[in-house]
């Protein structure tokens, strides 16, 4: 379980966040939702510590990891997929995997393999270098190299943002199949409401750094008050 | 017979300029540091060989003791450099720049301190002493051996970032330090190792160069500014360049001095490396992405 509480973050003097609290249970997928400039990718680099904190707190798992370093937290269970298909571009698809899974010994082997089942279509990619890919093809790589972290909570930031549409199907399939497993948490981050609001059991809707709305996900009212809270 | 000989002299020059380079291309080129006090890191390598020749006594033993030990002096110098200042300013380049060329000189003060002002020599050991001839050229065999550790140090790195984890996640971290982070690779190590492995190059080189004059407090200085320009007309970051590109220099100065003199030569080498970078600013060697990550 992620909590959040009171989280306060921002860059140089502008304060961004502000005093955000957030939970996500196991299990389950919780969606945030927002434009634009709403403070959604900020909020989720200070939850893998790639930002500090101002004030307020991050615990995982019941531990609090708010002085932790990035690769301590992933080490703790949160893998991340930022925003825009990163991944290591000089490396090849199979190194950017490779990377990942040398820390994990045999059980990142065996990791890589269960992301690629997820994935099909990277096998036969794996020899290409990551940033000559199309940006579906990096997305899938980017999240299947999160999964390779063997982790209990997956950050998601705008995961289909770009991307052609048949691979979004491919994404969105994939998220179901791994939040259906029931092992693993979801924090997805959106600026649209369709997948997240239907599939998330609860999400929150952030306007200028601040929860405007809390709502319960797949249930027939949730996409009009999300689109509501959105237009504020 | 003469262009044979330059050539060989050209390639021999171009193997050092390598060893000198090779360490940069990964703390300058990989990690984007200008490390001033590199060539102090190949001065502590020259006099680590002195050291143990002074110990040791063989000079075969000797050399064969201070490649390895001279690597780990540069490396340990590296680390402590890296620990201490470096790290707390990598998105500075110019104060880095400013702070490590102050180390450089307090690196010589400290060398002429414990060894004295004036040169030192290192024997080179009897294998070494001599030439082979081919076809009636005589090449030293001084050269021939800095010309193979060159080619060696250039395979074991090639070798080491391509085919290893530790190579895998050094290049990882250079190519996008947060979503290294992001994907459990610790950078702060990552970094140190690579500072490591790059200044103990730099003593590798140090140790060589040991073979072909004698070793002073101001040795580094007259390769470190070569090195650098190795590195970035080779293109930055990129191993291949750097071998291409130190190659080239070497030949280049070896026929340039040939036909005029040494002075002028360098001159000539300086106005094509400044000419051929108007061309093409990022090196010899860049590599396409599609994305920026």
């Amino acid at each position: 379980m992620l909590e959040l509480s009171g989280v306060t973050t921002g860059y140089g003097r502008t304060t961004v966040v502000h005093g955000v609290d957030l939970t996500v249970p196991d299990g389950a997928l919780t969606a945030v939702l927002g434009h634009n400039g709403a403070g959604k990718t900020t909020l989720l680099r200070a939850v893998l510590g790639l930002l500090p904190l101002r004030a307020g707190s991050v615990r995982l798992a019941d531990e609090d990891v708010t002085a932790l370093a990035p690769h301590k937290r992933v080490r703790r269970g949160i893998a991340y997929v930022p925003q825009g298909q990163q991944s290591f571009g000089q490396l090849s698809a199979r190194e950017n995997l490779q990377v990942v899974a040398d820390a994990h010994g045999r059980a990142g082997r065996r990791r890589t393999d269960e992301a690629l089942d997820l994935f099909p279509a990277l096998r036969d990619l794996l020899g290409r270098q990551a940033g000559l890919l199309s940006g579906g093809q990096r997305q899938q790589l980017a999240i299947a190299r999160a999964l390779v972290t063997g982790p209990t909570l997956l950050v998601l930031d705008e995961p289909v943002e770009g991307i052609q549409p048949n691979v979004v199907t491919e994404i969105y399939a994939a998220i179901s199949t791994l939040t259906g497993a029931g092992s693993l948490s979801v924090l997805l981050v959106e600026q649209h409401i369709g997948y997240a609001v239907e599939h998330a059991a609860e999400f929150a809707v952030l306007t200028s750094g601040r929860v405007a709305h809390r709502g319960q996900g797949g249930v027939p009212t949730a996409a009009a008050a999300a689109r509501k809270a959105l237009t504020l | 017979m003469d262009i044979i000989a330059q050539l060989f002299a050209g390639l021999s020059l171009g193997s050092v300029l390598l060893l000198a380079a090779l360490g940069l291309s990964l703390t300058f080129g990989q990690m984007g540091v200008i490390n001033m006090a590199h060539g102090e890191f190949m001065m502590a390598g020259a006099y680590t060989a002195f050291v143990i020749q002074g110990v040791v006594g063989d000079a075969g033993v000797s050399l064969l003791l201070a490649l390895p030990l001279g690597f780990v002096v540069g490396g340990l110098l590296g680390l402590l450099l890296e620990a201490t200042l470096i790290h707390r300013m990598y998105r500075r380049p110019l104060d880095t720049l400013l702070v490590t060329w102050g180390v450089a000189l307090v690196l010589q003060q400290v060398a002429r301190d414990v060894f004295g002002a004036p040169n030192v020599d290192v024997r080179a050991p009897a294998w070494l002493s001599g030439a082979v001839e081919i076809g009636g050229l005589a090449l030293p065999r001084t050269r021939l051996f800095i010309l193979a550790l060159a080619i060696v140090c250039v395979v074991a790195l090639a070798l080491a970032l391509r085919a290893t984890p530790l190579g895998r996640r050094i290049r990882a971290v250079v190519q996008n330090r947060d979503l290294a982070e992001a994907s459990g690779i610790s950078s702060r190590a990552t970094d140190r190792v690579t500072f490591f492995i790059g200044s103990g190059l730099a003593g590798i080189a140090g140790v060589t160069l040991t073979l072909l004059g004698s070793v002073g407090p101001t040795l580094g200085t007259n390769y470190i500014v070569d090195a650098f320009l190795v590195v970035v007309a080779g293109g930055i970051g990129q191993i291949k360049g750097t071998v291409i590109a130190a190659m080239a220099l070497g030949l280049m100065q070896a026929f340039f001095e040939y036909s005029t003199t040494a002075s002028v030569a360098k001159v000539l080498v300086f106005v094509a490396i400044v000419a051929f970078l108007q061309l093409r600013p990022q090196g010899l060697v860049s590599v396409r992405t599609r994305s920026l990550a």
